[in-house]
């Protein structure tokens, strides 16, 4: 009976150490922030997490765009307001889809490669051996790649609702034939820049920093054997997608609830 | 020369992002750079609102000159109170303007109609329209048709 409570205590006392050792490197990275000498390494960063998810960012946009205008159009054709296409299709990707769904491919596409890379990096001892020459592992391999995640997922984001809402009107105004002016009118009508643009920013550069930190600290924890950077992988694409699911309820709810 | 390629790449990706927020800016939001938003308050009091929202448009003729800002319930006269922001190039609003509450066709969003009077006075920061036209709702519409079918 104690062992059992005594086991669950252990538990939650290992779960609390993690979460303190998690926020010791996010505060270390943040205030490295990637000075002149670091540069290079940051635009390295940039690159493997931003440019190269760019892909797999605008053809899922594209295609989002694309059903989302299908199925509104389909059901709003019934009741004769077929040009309320382009509000809903904005709304949804500007408000909700895009910082959410980039965050998720986010997670899968950058961030278990980044989990792999460092834990990697640790299980051949290079992060070790950093430190023996007087490297910071933390200034010299997590900061750029932390940055670079937060900096990427809000212009990922924005790039998806473009390539979202082009896609919708690609659907609805070229093969559908909805009025063109109208699909704009009514977007333009509905979506408001500090509310839902900006709203929308915020959200996407949060779950960047939710995102990346997991990535970060599941391959900087992870236990140096094969098997753990698989585990590690998978907690970092578990955690960071539960993670982006949860936390956009709450920011929905400050940003729209009328709290 | 390999940094210099992916710095370029990387350029093109912070341009690709900025030039995404800029048309969800100008293009998706309509936000226009050159927006004055200076703009007066004008009160109406209205015995039923209907769906009116805060950011409701305010018309004339169907042309847009400013919204709604805020809705409240004035305690003394039991009716709802409707703050308005009117553009402040708009300035030709006569005292006697009547404002009604009108529905975009037929299942449409609420907004106000302004109409202007023959007053030599203007409409002033702060003034109330008196002239008033609630939303017209629908159940009450069909209560009193069946009254007076009752009534024959």
């Amino acid at each position: 009976m104690f062992t059992k409570i005594q086991a669950l205590g252990a538990a939650g006392l290992d779960k609390l150490e993690a979460f303190g050792r998690s926020g010791i490197i996010l505060s270390q990275a943040v205030f490295a922030i990637p000075g002149r000498q670091a540069w290079p390494l940051f635009i390295q960063q940039l690159y493997s997490v931003g440019v190269l998810s760019l892909i797999i960012i605008i053809v899922s946009g594209l295609f989002i765009g694309m059903v989302l205008s299908l199925q509104g159009y389909t059901i709003l054709v019934d009741y004769g307001s077929e040009q309320a296409v382009g509000q809903m299709v904005a709304l949804s990707l500007v408000r909700e889809l895009s910082p959410v769904v980039t965050a998720l491919l986010f997670a899968g596409r950058a961030g278990s490669a980044l989990t792999a890379e460092i834990g990697l990096m640790k299980a051949t001892e290079q992060l070790s051996s950093l430190e023996m020459i007087g490297v910071d592992p933390l200034r010299r391999i997590i900061a750029p790649r932390f940055w670079a995640g937060m900096l990427s997922l809000p212009l990922l984001s924005m790039i998806f609702s473009v390539v979202g809402i082009w896609g919708g009107m690609l659907v609805g105004v070229d093969w559908l034939g909805i009025y063109e002016g109208s699909f704009w009118s009514n977007m333009q009508n509905s979506v408001d820049f500090s509310e839902d643009v900006v709203n929308g920013l915020i959200k996407a550069l949060v779950f960047g920093v939710a995102v990346t930190w997991i990535a970060v600290y599941q391959g900087y924890d992870s236990v140096p054997t094969s098997e753990g950077i698989s585990q590690a992988t998978t907690r970092t694409v578990v955690y960071a997608s539960l993670a982006v699911l949860g936390l956009d309820f709450i920011l929905t709810a400050l940003m729209f609830g009328d709290l | 020369m390999r940094i210099r390629g992916l710095e370029l790449a990387v350029g093109f990706f912070m341009l690709a992002g900025a030039l995404a927020l800029l048309v969800l800016a100008l293009k998706v939001s309509g936000l226009t750079l050159s927006e004055g938003s200076r703009s007066y308050k004008v009160y109406a009091l209205f015995e039923n609102i209907g769906g009116l929202t805060s950011r409701s448009k305010v018309t004339m003729s169907g042309v847009k000159i400013g919204h709604v800002t805020a809705i409240v319930l004035d305690e003394d006269q039991l009716m709802a109170r409707v703050e308005m922001a009117i553009d402040s190039n708009v300035n030709y609003l006569s005292l006697d303007s009547s404002a009604s509450i009108l529905t975009s066709g037929l299942l449409g969003e609420k907004y106000i109609g302004i109409t202007t009077g023959a007053d030599e006075e203007m409409l002033q920061d702060g003034d109330f329209i008196e002239d008033t036209q609630s939303a017209l709702v629908l159940e009450e519409l069909i209560g009193k048709f069946l009254f007076n079918e009752a009534t024959e």
